[in-house]
């Protein structure tokens, strides 16, 4: 029955390049693991993208719980760190896992680079991976504000003032971010807007312009 | 190989001419001839061994998660004069970096924009600057050594930072609010109390509140300008429910020799008998009995 509907569809959009294309293209023995212990640092990005896919499972349970308001945003994370069922793991698998994709993300751009890997023709692959690299950053400094504790409101306000110093633009850069001129209930509301919708829509787009890349030019030659 | 297709197959309109039939006769991937040697299908083949490897750090991570739980420290007070701000992790370089001369106070600008943007700009741009053909980093000795010198940098100043942040906690002897709050719990909750949710924490009623301990000498001694007119806690913390948390000995002790910066010392001030009456009478302040 399967065979038929995947059939009935094939006939009229004609999906089967797409996917056999992802599947069958054939991936050098130099980035395999299997073939050579040392390639597991071409791992790296795939491991980046896994951890990417944990980050946001995880956001979409804690976004069941999670209040972005000043008065019960605290709150709602303590109860579902201690009441929720398994909300203690989630929400370590997305606080853990916000480092985790850093360290990943680093470990992949240094592999890219000492491999010399953005080199024509890949240099434009090599921007979107950077700007990949400063919206995970955005992402990191938004999700932090969001558990509303001591720590959260005190980094922000540096990190807003740091923002405040950049010349000609900082005040207008560092209004936006703060929905006014305090660190307060605008500024929650905000952060969590970005960290929920503007960053992880950018992030994705970015990611679907890195993976068709990658596919489009093939993974770089052994050197 | 993956698309055999007949050569003399013709392309073939379905319905819609917009849907076209692709023609692969003549398409070779890159990938397929550029790198003879033992290659295999992205799908299940190289996959399963990229997943082997994801599993490995899955399980590293999962080990992480349930050994060491998310952090939550104290709902924000904006009005905390004394908290140390502390980034994640991984913006200390720059935070410890603009606190240098040259990159902060009138140098901020040039902190900012020179000694932070620009690093950041060169790297986005990177392509664009090491045009050469060269791939080995061996035989790219500016790049690499650029590279090399900023990790170090990075490195040595998210050190230095969290130094100076760890020895701030020490000088000011602070337990960080995330650790101060699991302790606090767990005490609680070997006491058979109930885990206390900061800000929300029910304060016990008061306890023979007539008592001349409490309406004579415990005023006079000015516990109140500290602990609340109440003892509901003010800069110091609530009295009521004490007797669960101190014994009356604990109590005796705190009282005459004081505790910490914020809990002066009454023996010069109260006599040893009106210490042990106040003792007393906190001992007798507990939730239970409140009821």
């Amino acid at each position: 029955m399967f065979k038929n509907m995947y059939n009935w569809i094939d006939e009229r959009l004609d999906i089967t390049p797409m996917w056999r294309d992802i599947a069958d293209h054939e991936v050098p023995e130099h980035v395999n693991p299997a073939h050579h212990f040392s390639a597991f640092v071409y791992c790296f990005g795939g491991l980046t993208f896994f951890i990417t896919v944990i980050q946001i499972l995880s956001g979409m349970f804690l976004t069941m719980y999670y209040v972005p308001d000043i008065i019960n945003a605290y709150y709602s994370v303590d109860y579902l760190q201690h009441q929720v069922a398994f909300g203690a793991i989630v929400r370590g698998m997305h606080h853990w896992g916000a480092s985790l994709v850093i360290v990943m993300m680093f470990l992949h751009t240094l592999r890219v680079f000492f491999t010399g890997s953005y080199k024509a023709p890949r240099e434009m692959n090599w921007v979107v991976g950077m700007l990949i690299f400063f919206v995970m950053l955005g992402l990191g400094f938004t999700g932090y504000l969001l558990p509303w504790d001591n720590k959260a409101y005190y980094a922000t306000k540096v990190g807003l003032e740091i923002a405040g110093a950049v010349p000609f633009l900082g005040d207008y850069i560092k209004e936006l971010l703060n929905g006014g001129t305090i660190v307060g209930a605008q500024t929650l509301t905000r952060f969590f807007a970005f960290h929920v919708f503007f960053l992880p829509g950018a992030l994705l787009a970015l990611l679907a312009g890195h993976f068709f890349m990658i596919r489009k030019q093939g993974i770089s030659g052994p050197l | 190989m993956a698309h055999k297709h007949d050569p003399n197959e013709k392309i073939v309109f379905i319905g819609d001419s917009r849907v076209r039939k692709r023609d692969y006769s003549n398409v070779t991937p890159p990938d397929y001839s550029a790198f003879p040697g033992k290659s295999e299908a992205f799908i299940p083949n190289f996959l399963l061994k990229e997943w082997m490897v994801g599993v490995v750090v899955l399980v590293g991570f999962l080990v992480l998660v349930v050994a060491e739980p998310a952090p939550l420290g104290y709902p924000a007070d904006p009005l905390n004069g004394s908290f140390i701000p502390m980034p994640d992790w991984y913006f200390l370089f720059l935070y410890q970096l603009l606190k240098y001369p040259y990159a902060s106070e009138d140098y901020l600008v040039l902190g900012v924009l020179g000694l932070s943007g620009l690093p950041f700009i060169a790297l986005l741009l990177a392509p664009f600057l090491d045009t050469g053909k060269e791939r080995r980093f061996y035989r790219r000795p500016i790049a690499s050594s650029l590279m090399v010198v900023s990790l170090v940098a990075v490195t040595y100043l998210t050190w230095v930072s969290w130094h100076h942040y760890t020895g701030e906690l020490e000088k000011n002897g602070v337990i960080p609010e995330h650790i101060e709050r699991e302790i606090k719990a767990e005490e609680a909750i070997e006491k058979g109390l109930p885990r206390p949710i900061p800000g929300r924490e029910k304060i016990p009623a008061m306890v023979a509140a007539d008592d001349p301990a409490f309406t004579e000498t415990m005023t006079q001694a000015q516990c109140i300008s500290c602990h609340g007119a109440e003892l509901e806690g003010a800069n110091g913390p609530a009295l009521r429910g004490i007797g669960d948390v101190l014994s009356k000995e604990e109590l005796v002790e705190t009282i005459t020799n004081g505790k910490g910066d914020g809990m002066p010392p009454f023996k010069g001030t109260l006599t040893t008998e009106q210490i042990d009456q106040v003792a007393t009478w906190l001992s007798t302040q507990k939730a239970g009995a409140a009821e």
